[in-house]
């Protein structure tokens, strides 16, 4: 396939401190005890689009995630490491790599999405409909965090915020209208125009923009040029696109919506363009979508109007499409991937639905319950318990130690008698004896002092 | 009224007791605007013919066929007519299904109806409203039960209304029944109508939706493909909701509105789409014409011409959609063309061509004849070698030899044209006089309908003279203004209302013209050109997008504002001057204006200074020096409201500004401003150093901002020696 991918895999999220650090870039931040891009790459693998563009913030981040990836998928994936300036937004960053995109289709994807989502449908869907940009949509989640998740109950009762405000054809094809950001404060406003164009449009709150497309690369490169204060893919790029979608802009999309090779200069005779048009129309044996219809004009013989596609590829309901953009989200994914999607997590459960490496070793009346992950190396004290928690490498608990609803990450001690509940705890932390989380994250290489007690707080050291 | 509910609620669940509940239907005989005029001036609009069947006939038949078993009938204008006209009819001794008329003279809207119906007390379950022009062969079971069990869930769900695909042309932005596009927002699960916007503001690119819509329901889809057929399902709430909102008058504008933005009574309305049946009303001559065609081309059957249903005659369906009477003398050369409907008694000269047309009863048609798409009533006389396009001849209208009407020309009742005599496109003519009152103003439609009525009562009284007259005397002796309908015609011919122009194709029975089509598309392009480069593409950013837009409409808001401002002011200065209201209440008031449109106190100072200069130059002056004489005046009585606003050196300025402002505009006032100027600085208004600033902000402006500048170089000069001479004194 003529795809060329491009993950943006970000840098050093703020929204993620104190979890993400100089050395643990976004990127590779631990899911089920891998790094968090591994989840994007094995799924592009599976789609067979092994050409692969990861495109980090920072150089030093750069340097880590590229040693990693090439260290693990050294002979299954073509991938070249790019790196760009902090803050250029996702716009930016595919300008800035913008020299290294030669093939006619471009699919980007956030690296730190964990679905189960064929993307090779999604790029199908793009094929299929010459589309000039095609967004995956997944279902929001309705009610935050895993279903099970107990503690974040009380925010919930009120309505859930929406992520976007989407408008679909009735064919649920295409995308004719797209609110993000602070535009979901306002009321919705939408072009008559296009409403008249395609006469009926469902208006979704449930539907979310996993950040995941595909662009015709011409019509990406041109948009980029042109409107050089986008910043971003999901509030800029897209949501334009959307909107002048009956009058294309761009050069590159012919008058009825046909792809232009850019050697064939500007024009061609128009009853060729319709002959064009009609073989297509024929060859997909279908009916022609609104676009094709809008750009006949009212005469219905020539295309007298510029139009393109933005198409949609919803994800079924079953689907897991989640993105790690924060700590909440952090934790829902790594309890989802042990747990509800353990599928994705890519190892075979025991009988007692959990993962407990052979070489982690178990204090006697130590349990560990289902839906939870034992790392390579651990060690466990007697009478400890671990409940739907991720427990990562060579980690040393001692003895009645609970762990519950948690990510502990690799090369953690922690001391006798602790409770962790829904909490995060980095690499290379010690928690000393006796020390009580609830709600907390400790940043790599913090010492929790014995016998302190915290809730609901960030714990990290002081950045040098 | 308690037990009949019982009844239906109970009622849904045993067939049995369904039955036991009458299904009754409001029909509204009159549709309270004017698009049928000048041809409703004469008779009411109900009564017109639609393929030579009155239209009420095709409502009340399909009211009957539904199962509604009492219908109360609301005659309005020409009330007298209707009521006649139904007691002539079989409709009165139907079995199982009665007819009540509602006689009223001073309703101007379906509001006024509906209170009038609750008054009556007569509606008792839920019903059916409807107006008397619409054609329908929809089934109501589905869409009352539909509606009851809605009802039953919740009580708010008081009204379904009844929708159609049908979706608009692009260019015209109306849908085949010459009505306005309509925008309709509906919840895809519930089938509950969330908004609704008709008479589309064209200028307008965008919709609006409540955002809280949203919040509420996770989907909504958006329709600009529907087409409301104007039958609701009511509950009774419906009347008293109109009772309790005196100033609904419009079913649509203000009472579905009314629901749709009130949240508080929570009152819900929900939509029953139609699919195979059915159904559409009457609302201009466009939609005339339309529902005519799908009526001969049976669309709605059973209620075609060669079915026998109230009021028509036999009639027998031929090949090519022709529908012929039995008795009718036609030339053998006539050729009569496909879609045509012939009513009995007509009589169609040699060589005479119809096509697509509908001729009424007792017609004479000589030869030669060409008529295409045109409705012809009855007892109409054409004349040989006449050409009628797309045009409409009420009863008794007789078109002289070799007379052409072009198309979209509404002749009304016993219009005579002339010979040889060439109808321009889209008149309306009539033997009635143009009432002089024509408002083509939405708002006052109803105010113009509510003038109307008394109107139309004068008129059908000359009416009834003028048929007296006509048969009486041949036309001969009347003297109709030759230039308006040729040698021997009579009628007046209508002009059209100004604005009214534009429109008049969109809802005349002819078909769009070519160059209107290509200027609308014109018009389409330049729309989405303009939102092309405009506002709704933003250049970038999160907020950018808005904020840009509402910069604008702040801009112009803002402006708007400030106009209404000065003149909310100056009104409340003339009237204080005019009434000798004292000073301190002027305050008070300018205050209470002040605070409510968010002004600040230069603006009020501004704004009454303006005021005062403009009373000064209405004072009776012949020359300059008077006219700063009676300034002077004026100034020195109000001295004391315009200090009020003069507490700091920037609201003095802000009096110089505007005294420039003034004196730039007003030639009067442009050769004194020094002199005023000065007068200020003398009665204390204004301070040296408020005329220094502005001497000093002027510096640096432009040569022909400093005209006045220049004027005043001397007194300010004088100013400023003085101020020196001050400080030296101070320093001294």
């Amino acid at each position: 396939m003529d795809f060329q991918v491009v993950v943006l895999a970000g840098g050093t999220s703020k929204n993620l401190v104190p979890l993400v650090s100089k050395e643990v870039p976004k990127a590779l931040l631990p899911v089920g005890n891998r790094p968090v891009i591994s989840y994007v790459l094995e799924l592009l693998e599976l789609s067979n689009l092994k050409d692969l563009i990861v495109v980090v913030e920072g150089q030093d981040a750069a340097v880590r995630v590229g040693s990693w990836i090439s260290g693990a998928y050294v002979d299954r994936l073509h991938v070249e490491v790019a790196a760009v300036p902090e803050d250029v937004g996702t716009a930016g960053a595919l300008r800035a790599i913008a020299h290294h995109l030669t093939a006619k289709d471009i699919l980007v994807v956030s690296g730190d999405i964990v679905s189960d989502v064929p993307l090779g449908a999604v790029a199908a869907a793009h094929r299929r409909h010459d589309a000039v940009v095609t967004a995956m949509l997944c279902s929001a989640p309705v009610s935050g965090p895993s279903e099970s998740g107990s503690s974040v109950g009380k925010d919930k009762a009120k309505k859930p915020g929406h992520y976007n405000i989407i408008g679909l054809d009735p064919t649920k094809q295409f995308l004719v209208y797209i609110a993000t950001g602070a535009e979901l404060e306002k009321d919705i406003r939408i072009q008559k125009s296009i409403l008249r164009a395609v006469g009926q449009m469902e208006i979704r709150s449930d539907l979310m923009d996993a950040h995941l497309y595909a662009f015709k690369r011409s019509v990406l490169h041109e948009v980029l040029d042109q409107k050089d204060t986008f910043q971003s893919l999901k509030q800029d790029v897209l949501p334009y696109l959307v909107r002048c979608q009956l009058v294309s802009p761009s050069s590159e999309v012919l008058l009825n919506g046909a792809p232009q090779t850019e050697e064939n200069g500007n024009e061609k005779a128009s009853s060729q363009n319709n002959q064009l048009m009609l073989s297509q129309i024929l060859a997909n044996s279908s009916t022609p979508s609104f676009h094709e219809l809008y750009a006949l004009g009212p005469n219905g013989s020539t295309p007298v109007r510029r139009t393109h596609k933005c198409c949609v590829y919803i994800a079924g309901k079953s689907k897991y499409c989640v993105r790690l953009n924060s700590i909440q989200a952090f934790s829902d994914i790594n309890r989802d991937v042990i747990g509800d999607a353990s599928h994705l997590s890519g190892y075979s459960f025991s009988a007692q639905n959990n993962i407990i490496h052979p070489s982690a070793e178990l204090g006697s009346k130590t349990t560990v319950g289902p839906h939870c992950m034992l790392g390579e190396g651990s060690q466990m004290g007697d009478k400890c318990s671990v409940k739907r928690s991720v427990i990562g490498r060579h980690c040393r608990i001692g003895s009645n130690v609970k762990v519950v609803n948690s990510v502990v990450m690799n090369h953690v001690t922690i001391g006798d008698g602790c409770s962790i509940q829904n909490s995060i705890i980095c690499s290379n932390v010690q928690l000393q004896d006796r020390v009580v989380l609830k709600d907390c994250q400790v940043g790599a290489g913090f010492v929790v002092t014995a016998g302190s007690e915290c809730k609901g707080e960030a714990l990290a050291k002081k950045e040098k | 009224m308690g037990t009949q509910k019982k009844n239906a609620s109970r009622g849904s669940e045993d067939p049995v007791e369904l039955a036991r509940v009458p299904l009754q239907a409001i029909l509204l005989a009159d549709s309270f605007t004017t698009k049928f005029r000048p041809i409703t001036l004469e008779r009411p609009k109900v009564l017109l013919p639609l393929v030579n069947v009155p239209m009420i006939n095709y409502t009340l038949a399909w009211l009957e066929s539904a199962g509604v078993e009492e219908v109360f009938v609301f005659c309005c204008a020409h009330s007298k007519q209707v009521i006649d006209y139904l007691e002539s009819s079989e409709w009165f001794s139907q079995p199982n299904f009665t007819v009540t008329t509602i006689e009223s003279h001073n309703s101007v809207s379906a509001g006024d109806a509906l209170r009038l119906i609750y008054e009556r007390n007569v509606i008792n379950g839920d019903f059916v409203l409807i107006s008397g022009d619409t054609v329908s062969n929809m089934s109501l079971t589905q869409v009352l039960q539909e509606h009851k069990e809605r009802r039953k869930k919740d009580s708010n769900a008081v009204m379904t209304v009844v929708i159609k695909r049908s979706k608009p042309s692009q260019i015209t932005h109306q849908s085949r029944l010459g009505t306005d596009e309509l925008f309709v927002a509906i919840d895809p699960n519930t089938k509950q109508l969330l908004y609704y916007e008709d008479k589309a503001d064209h200028a307008k690119g965008s919709i609006y939706l409540d955002k809280l819509l949203l919040a509420d329901n996770p989907s909504i889809t958006l329709h600009n493909d529907k087409q409301d057929c104007y039958i609701d399902i009511c509950s009774p709430e419906v009347l008293s909701l109109f009772t309790d909102n005196f100033d609904y008058q419009h079913l649509r504008r203000h009472f579905l509105k009314g629901l749709l933005v009130d949240d508080i009574m929570g009152y819900k309305i929900f939509t029953h789409e139609i699919h195979s049946s059915y159904a559409a009303r009457i609302d201009n001559f466009r939609s005339y014409d339309t529902i005519s065609k799908d009526i001969i081309q049976r669309w709605t059957y059973p209620l075609v011409p060669d079915v026998k249903f109230f009021g028509n005659s036999s009639i027998k369906l031929e090949r090519q959609g022709m529908y012929r009477a039995s008795e009718i003398g036609q030339s053998r050369s006539a050729q009569i063309g496909p879609f045509t409907v012939i009513g009995s008694g007509t009589k169609i000269g040699n060589t005479t061509k119809i096509s697509n047309s509908v001729i009424g009863e007792g017609c004479s048609i000589g030869s030669n004849v060409s008529i295409e798409g045109s409705y012809i009533w009855d007892n109409v006389t054409i004349e040989d070698g006449c050409k009628l396009r797309h045009a409409i001849a009420c009863d008794g209208v007789i078109v002289k030899s070799g007379a052409v009407l072009e198309p979209g020309v509404v002749l009304s009742f016993k219009v005579v044209v002339g010979q040889q005599f060439i109808v321009p496109s889209y008149s309306k003519v009539s033997l009635l006089q143009q009432p002089i009152k024509q408002d083509s103003d939405e708002e006052l439609e109803y105010a113009d309908s509510s003038g109307g009525i008394a109107e139309i009562s004068s008129i059908t009284h000359t009416v009834d003279k003028l048929n007296g007259e006509i048969t009486n005397q041949p036309f001969e002796t009347q003297c109709w203004p030759t230039s308006e309908l040729g040698t021997g015609g009579a009628g007046y011919v209508w002009s059209i209302c100004e604005g009214g122009h534009d429109e008049e194709w969109r809802h005349s029975v002819a078909p769009i013209p070519a160059d209107k089509l290509s200027e609308a598309i014109h018009a389409a392009d330049d729309d989405l050109e303009l939102t092309q480069d405009g506002r709704s593409l933003p250049p970038s950013g999160e907020l950018k997008p808005d904020s840009n837009d509402s910069e604008y409409d702040d801009d112009g808001e803002s402006r708007d504002d400030s106009i209404y401002f000065g003149k909310e002011v100056e009104a409340t200065f003339l009237r204080a001057v005019h009434e000798n209201i004292t000073v301190d209440h002027v305050i008070l008031e300018v205050n209470s204006l002040r605070l409510s449109y968010n002004k600040v106190a230069a603006d009020c100072a501004g704004d009454l200074f303006y005021s005062l200069m403009k009373l000064a130059l209405e004072t009776p002056q012949d020359s300059a020096s008077e006219l700063v004489q009676a300034t002077t005046n004026v100034l020195a009585k109000w001295k004391k409201l315009l200090k009020y606003y003069l507490a700091e050196i920037d609201e003095e300025i802000e009096v110089i500004l505007k005294l420039e402002e003034i004196c730039e505009s007003t030639k009067e006032f442009a050769p004194v401003f020094d002199k005023i100027l000065y007068q200020l600085y003398d009665l204390e208004v204004i301070q040296e150093e408020a005329i220094l600033r502005w001497d000093d902000e002027k510096k640096d402006a432009d040569e022909s901002d400093k005209v006045f500048v220049k004027q005043a170089e001397k007194f300010i000069q004088w100013l400023r020696e003085a101020s020196e001479e001050d400080e030296e004194e101070d320093e001294e």
